[in-house]
C-alpha cells in the first residue's frame, strides 16, 4: 500500500509546519530574553531601542551577582562529579550485582524525578535545620547530588546496557581478575554514558531553584536564587543577561553531549550490540 | 582414566530448584575433540560454563589434569572459551583483544608482540591485527576471538556454539580450519553445539545432552550406527522407528514384533523378551525393490506402496507407506540397487539385522 505521492507530499508539509511552529513556540521565549539582555533601555521591553552591554557590565559590577555565580560553579562541580561516582556504582550494582529488592532500590533512587520538588526541598530543610547544613557549600552538594544521582543512574545503566555481559566474562577467561576486568573492559565501554550523566548533573543543579530557594542563606546563595530574589525586587535587564549566561552555559553543555555521543558512535565505544 | 586433561564427577547444577544440569559424568583424554551435542536447554552451555569457572556447579567435581577446579576463580583456571557471539571487546583492535591474556599473565611486551603476531597469521588475520571488531567480517571476528582463547596455550580450550552465527558456507569453512588447527597443535577442546552434522564431521567423540544428563557418549560412527536411546536415535540423522514388544533375545539380536510387521534388530542395550521398543533403521540401510524381484536375503522385508518419491540429485528419498507405518528410504543414485520408482508403486523394502537396532522405550512411558 503505497500512498501516493499527492498525499505524501501533503503529510510532509504538514509534518515540517507542525514541527517548525513547535521549535518557534520552544526557542522564541529564550532568543528573545537573550535580545533583551543587550537594551539600552531601563526596563523589559522587547524590541529594544538600542543595543548596549550595559546590562553586562552591571551584572559583573555587582558583587551579589558576581558571589552568586561563583556559589554556583562551587557547587556545580562537585555536585557532578559526586553524583558521577555514586550514581555509576549504583548503576553498576543494579544492572550487574546479584542483589534483593533490586525494584525497590531502583525505585528509592530514582524518587528524586518523580516526587515533586517542593516536596523534596521541604524534607532537605527539615533535615539540614537540624544538621545544621542550611546555607552551606556541603548542604548544597549533598542536596543536590540526590537531585541529580538518578540522571546518572539512568544514562550509565543505558550505556552498560550495551555492554553483552560476555566481555565481562570473556576477560574472566582471559585472566582478569574483577577489578581489572572493571577499568579495563567496563569503564571504557560506560564512558561516554558516564560524562553524560556528569553533564546532565551540572546543568541541573546549575538550573536548580526550588530546594536551593529553602537551603540558601543571604550569604551563600547560587544565581538561580539570585536571580529569584532579583525578579521579586525591581525588575531591570540584568536579569536577561544572567538568563543568557544561563542558557549559553546549556547550550555548552549539550553540544559537548552532543559531540561526545558522534565521537562515540564513529569511534568503538558505542554502538556495538 | 589417567591421562584425562579434565574430568567432570556427577556435576549438577539447579536454578532455585529447577535442574539445569543433572549429574554430568565425563573424561575428556588429551588432545581430544569432545562435543557437546542437544537441543538448547539441555544443559550443554551450563556445563561448559562451569568448567570454565563463569557458572558455580550446585555439586559434583571437576578436574582439570587430576587438581579440582572448584574452589579457582575464572580468571585462574586457565581454560581458553570461545564464546558464541565471540565476545570481542569492541574498544580493542584485533591485536590487542589478542594479546589481553597475554598481558593478564605480564608476559614482556616484545614476546607479546611475537606471540600475538604468530596466532594472527595462524588463523589467516597476519595482516588485519590493527582493524577494531566492528571492521572484521563475522567469519574474521570468529577467528580473532578463537586466536585470542588460544594465545595463552591453554591445555583446554571450550567453544561454545562459536560458528552460529556465520552462514553455511563460511561454517563449513570454519569447521575444517578449526578441525586443522586441531590436528596441527593437539589441542583438548571440548566443542557444544546444536548441529548434529557438524558434531558428525568435527569430534573425536560427541556426548548427546537431553534434559541435563548425557544420553550416550561414543564416537560419531558409533552413535550414528549404534544409537542407545531413542532421542540418540532421532536427534543424529533421521531414522525411521518402529514400535514393538521384543519376541526373542539370541546371540546379540532379537526378534520384535509389532504393527503386524516382525523384525530382527541388533540388541542396542540390555534389552529382554516381553520389553517394548523401537525398532530403529537409517533411511539410507534400507533399500527398495520391486517385490515380485528375487533381491539378495534380508532378514526384514516390508510390502508397501511408495507415497512420496522426492529427487535430491545425489539421492531419491521415498516415503513408502507400509501398513500402519510409513518408511522413509534414501537410495544412492547410480548405486547398484538404484531403481526408479513413483508414487503408487508397489515395493519391498528390505534392511539386514545388523543395520537396525532396538532400543529401549522408556521415554515414550516418561515424557511424550
Amino acid at each position: 500500500m503505497r500512498p501516493s505521492s499527492r498525499t505524501e507530499t501533503w503529510w510532509r508539509g504538514l509534518r515540517i509546519t507542525i514541527t517548525v511552529l513547535l521549535v518557534i513556540f520552544l526557542v522564541a521565549p529564550m532568543l528573545i530574553v537573550v535580545v533583551i539582555s543587550f537594551s539600552s533601555a531601563q526596563f523589559l521591553m522587547f524590541p529594544p531601542p538600542s543595543l548596549s552591554m550595559q546590562w553586562y557590565h552591571k551584572l559583573f559590577g555587582d558583587p551579589a551577582w558576581i558571589d552568586s555565580l561563583i556559589a554556583s560553579i562551587e557547587i556545580v562541580v562537585p555536585t557532578g562529579i559526586v553524583a558521577m561516582v555514586l550514581g555509576t556504582a549504583a548503576a553498576l550494582g543494579l544492572a550487574r550485582g546479584d542483589i534483593p529488592g533490586k525494584r525497590i532500590i531502583t525505585g528509592v533512587l530514582m524518587a528524586p524525578i518523580v516526587v515533586p520538588v517542593i516536596i523534596i526541598a521541604a524534607a532537605i530543610f527539615g533535615a539540614f535545620r537540624t544538621w545544621n547544613l542550611n546555607g552551606t557549600l556541603p548542604g548544597f552538594i549533598l542536596a543536590h547530588t540526590v537531585l541529580t544521582v538518578p540522571y546518572v543512574v539512568s544514562t550509565v545503566l543505558a550505556s552498560l546496557q550495551m555492554v553483552d555481559e560476555r566481555y565481562e566474562h570473556a576477560a574472566l577467561t582471559l585472566g582478569a581478575p574483577p577489578w581489572t576486568v572493571f577499568h579495563r573492559i567496563v569503564l571504557p565501554l560506560i564512558l561516554p554514558g558516564m560524562l553524560s550523566g556528569l553533564l546532565f548533573a551540572m546543568v541541573i543543579s546549575f538550573d536548580e531553584l526550588v530546594v536551593s530557594l529553602f537551603i540558601s542563606s543571604p550569604t551563600f546563595r547560587p544565581v538561580t536564587v539570585q536571580m529569584w530574589s532579583d525578579v521579586l525586587g525591581d525588575v531591570d535587564p540584568t536579569i536577561a543577561a544572567v538568563g543568557t549566561l544561563l542558557f549559553l552555559f546549556s547550550l555548552l553543555v549539550l553540544l559537548l553531549e552532543a559531540v561526545m555521543r558522534r565521537a562515540g558512535i564513529t569511534s568503538p565505544l558505542v554502538g556495538q550490540s | 582414566m589417567i591421562d584425562a586433561i579434565l574430568e567432570l564427577r556427577s556435576v549438577r547444577k539447579t536454578y532455585s530448584g529447577v535442574t539445569a544440569v543433572d549429574g554430568i559424568s565425563v573424561a575428556l583424554s588429551s588432545g581430544e575433540f569432545l562435543s557437546f551435542l542437544g537441543p538448547s536447554g539441555s544443559g550443554k552451555t551450563t556445563t561448559l560454563a562451569m568448567i570454565a569457572g563463569l557458572v558455580e556447579p550446585t555439586g559434583g567435581d571437576i578436574l582439570l589434569k587430576g587438581q579440582p577446579l572448584n574452589p579457582l576463580p575464572p580468571y585462574q583456571r586457565n581454560i581458553g572459551f570461545v564464546f558464541q557471539n565471540y565476545a570481542l571487546f569492541p574498544h580493542m583492535t584485533a591485536a590487542k583483544n589478542v594479546a589481553f591474556p597475554l598481558e593478564m599473565r605480564r608476559i614482556p611486551r616484545a614476546e607479546i608482540e611475537q606471540r600475538v603476531a604468530r596466532v594472527l597469521s595462524l588463523v589467516g588475520l597476519a595482516t588485519y591485527g590493527s582493524r577494531l571488531p566492528s571492521q572484521l567480517s563475522g567469519g574474521q571476528q570468529q577467528r580473532v576471538a578463537l586466536a585470542r582463547a588460544m594465545v595463552f596455550e591453554p591445555p583446554l580450550l571450550l567453544m561454545d556454539e562459536p560458528l552460529g552465527a556465520l552462514d553455511k558456507k563460511l561454517r563449513e569453512q570454519m569447521q575444517l580450519e578449526i578441525k586443522q588447527l586441531h590436528r596441527k597443535l593437539a589441542m583438548s577442546i571440548i566443542y557444544v553445539t546444536h548441529d548434529q552434522e557438524e558434531a558428525l564431521m568435527m569430534s573425536d567423540r560427541i556426548a548427546v545432552f537431553n534434559n541435563g544428563r548425557i544420553e550416550q557418549i561414543g564416537t560419531p560412527p558409533d552413535l550414528y550406527e549404534h544409537p542407545q536411546t531413542r532421542f540418540v536415535a532421532d536427534f543424529i540423522g533421521e531414522t525411521n522407528l518402529f514400535p514393538g514388544t521384543v519376541a526373542e533375545v539370541a546371540e546379540g539380536y532379537c526378534k520384535v514384533n509389532g504393527g503386524g510387521l516382525e523384525l530382527r534388530a541388533r540388541n542396542g542395550g540390555s534389552i529382554k523378551s516381553g520389553q517394548k521398543v523401537f525398532v530403529a533403521v537409517r533411511p539410507e540401510r534400507a533399500m527398495l525393490c520391486d517385490p515380485g524381484k528375487t533381491a539378495e536375503p534380508c532378514e526384514n522385508r516390508v510390502i508397501g506402496e511408495v507415497s512420496e518419491a522426492v529427487y535430491l540429485g545425489r539421492s531419491r528419498k521415498y516415503v513408502v507407506r507400509a501398513g500402519g507405518a510409513e518408511v522413509t528410504v534414501v537410495q544412492q543414485i547410480g548405486s547398484r540397487l538404484d531403481t526408479a520408482f513413483s508414487i503408487g508403486d508397489a515395493v519391498a523394502v528390505r534392511w539386514k539385522a545388523e543395520d537396525s537396532t532396538a532400543i529401549s522405550d522408556f521415554e515414550l512411558s516418561g515424557i511424550t
